[in-house]
């Protein structure tokens, strides 16, 4: 009987690595529009914190196109 | 259409069935955790799921070929068998549907074409390492992989998460659990839909309607996308409720964490060579989601549940097989009694269904056993330390007589 250890285990790094990344930026995405509320509420504006949280959902979007792109393929 | 047998309309019909059966029993899957925290309203939820295994369905032909070959020599395949494969399946959803347990449907249909093919041809056409590694290793490594991913996502997003608040953060977790469920149920459609197709063209060539080899005909490839997707639309209301309520309670930030893990193990899996069960690893990344939570339980009882129901699922679905072959043995009449008890089993558990309807307007109550013991169990969990990937097949190899064993090790894990 051979069992695909490889293919196993590379099956659990890159899963692990990309959950956790991608829930990562994810997160960061969500800080940075919560910190934009909340300057707006003090009539303060963070222009960084959301171009930053606009680049991470650009990011996660990325990754569900490319996961689109892997079931097509 | 080709010019057509009994025997073929009659395991092609089956085939649907089952496709249906697929589809509402793994609507769970994508849907449970969006459900359960609010992100969509059930119907939407299970419209938005069945529009997308639909589509899915179209995106490839790939899988379609793959579910027949390997795992029984196709020399002993006669429509009869995969008839009765299909029975065994059907009856397996059926129940677990009936008690609310996410159970593989793949399994289902494996373990049925295993029996049905053990009984037609005897045991040396059933090729043993394939099963062991297309079948044993993915239900132990799914909700391992997804459980622990889930978790370590879960507590990041808790950490990082903590000065999030108000109603971008709310807005946020919504939208990124309906893009990784969709993603979950496009991948479902692709899967699924094309092992049904799979079987039915399986079922072509047995029967000499069609040239060894052949794609999918387009009429396959449409009713097996349509059948999943009606049976997604209808529901598996109690699975959903068992997965996003009774394993455990979900936040939207667990249930982002659980959902995106899920739709990364699934697609990385199938994509790297080692498939790994839809239902196995949702399973998994919501448990693991609960633990990754501080003051988050996992309610065992109903995981343990959950864990004899994945050691059953390709026994019982094999011997019912077996059996729905032997009788078919008999002849014309032998097939049409198997025809008769999968309608009237099917009406019965139907009927014993109506008795505690769960639909999309009490998916979310669960009067769950919050009750239960679950001190013993949970300090006996926390013991447990997780196995390193080495060990797994010591113990894979001890769950093999006794699938039904409370002690399967995957539960100590995760």
């Amino acid at each position: 009987m051979k069992i695909d250890w490889a293919a196993l285990g590379s099956v659990f790094g890159v899963s692990l690595v990309v959950t956790v990344a991608l829930v990562a930026l994810f997160t960061l995405g969500i800080t940075g529009l919560s910190r934009r509320e909340r300057a707006a509420a003090q009539g303060q504006s963070a222009a960084l914190a959301v171009t930053g949280a606009y680049a991470c959902f650009a990011a996660c979007a990325a990754a569900v196109g490319y996961g689109i792109y892997l079931i097509m393929a | 259409m080709e010019s057509f047998s009994l025997i073929l309309a009659i395991v092609v019909v089956t085939a649907l069935a089952f496709d249906f059966t697929n589809g509402f029993h793994d609507t769970a899957n994508a849907m449970a955790t969006t459900i359960s925290t609010g992100a969509l309203k059930p119907k939407v939820a299970v419209a938005m799921s069945a529009v997308l295994n639909l589509v899915g369905a179209f995106l490839s032909v790939e899988v379609a070929n793959t579910i027949s070959k390997g795992l029984v020599d196709e020399a002993g395949i006669r429509p009869e068998v995969i008839f009765a494969a299909l029975v065994g399946a059907i009856l397996w959803n059926l129940l677990t549907w009936l008690v609310g347990l996410p159970s593989s449907s793949s399994h289902a249909l494996m373990g049925g074409l295993i029996g049905a093919t053990v009984a037609s041809a005897g045991f040396g056409a059933v090729h043993g390492d394939v099963l062991v590694t297309k079948v044993l290793i993915p239900a132990i490594a799914a909700p391992l992989v997804a459980g622990l991913a889930a978790m370590l996502a879960t507590r990041l997003t808790y950490r990082m998460g903590r000065n999030a608040d108000g109603k971008a953060s709310e807005k946020g977790y919504r939208a990124g659990q309906i893009a990784s469920a969709g993603l979950v149920s496009l991948a479902h459609g692709t899967n699924d839909a094309q092992k049904t197709m799979g079987i039915i063209t399986l079922a072509l060539v047995a029967g000499g309607t069609l040239a060894p080899d052949s794609d999918p005909p387009m009429w396959v490839i449409l009713s097996a996308g349509v059948a999943i997707a009606l049976g997604t639309y209808l529901g598996g209301w109690r699975i959903i409720r068992t997965m996003g309520k009774g394993l455990t309670d979900l936040q939207p930030q667990q249930g982002f964490a659980a959902q995106t893990s899920a739709a990364t193990v699934i697609l990385a899996s199938s994509h790297l060579g080692f498939s790994l069960s839809t239902t196995h690893s949702v399973s998994g990344s919501v448990m693991g989601a609960g633990l990754g939570r501080k003051g988050g339980v996992v309610r065992w009882s109903t995981a343990t549940r959950m864990f004899v129901a994945w050691g059953l699922t390709l026994p019982a679905a094999a011997l019912v097989a077996a059996l729905a072959e032997w009788v078919c043995g008999f002849g014309d009449w032998g097939t049409a009694v198997v025809a008769v008890f999968l309608v009237a089993s099917s009406a019965a558990i139907w009927k014993i269904s109506r008795r505690e309807v769960i639909d999309h307007t009490n998916v979310n109550d669960h009067e769950g056993p919050d009750a239960e013991p679950s001190g013993v169990v949970t300090q006996a969990m926390a013991a447990v330390t997780p196995p390193p990937a080495g060990t797994v097949t010591e113990e894979f190899a001890a769950t093999i007589p006794a699938p039904n064993d409370p002690a399967s090790p995957a539960r100590t894990t995760v």
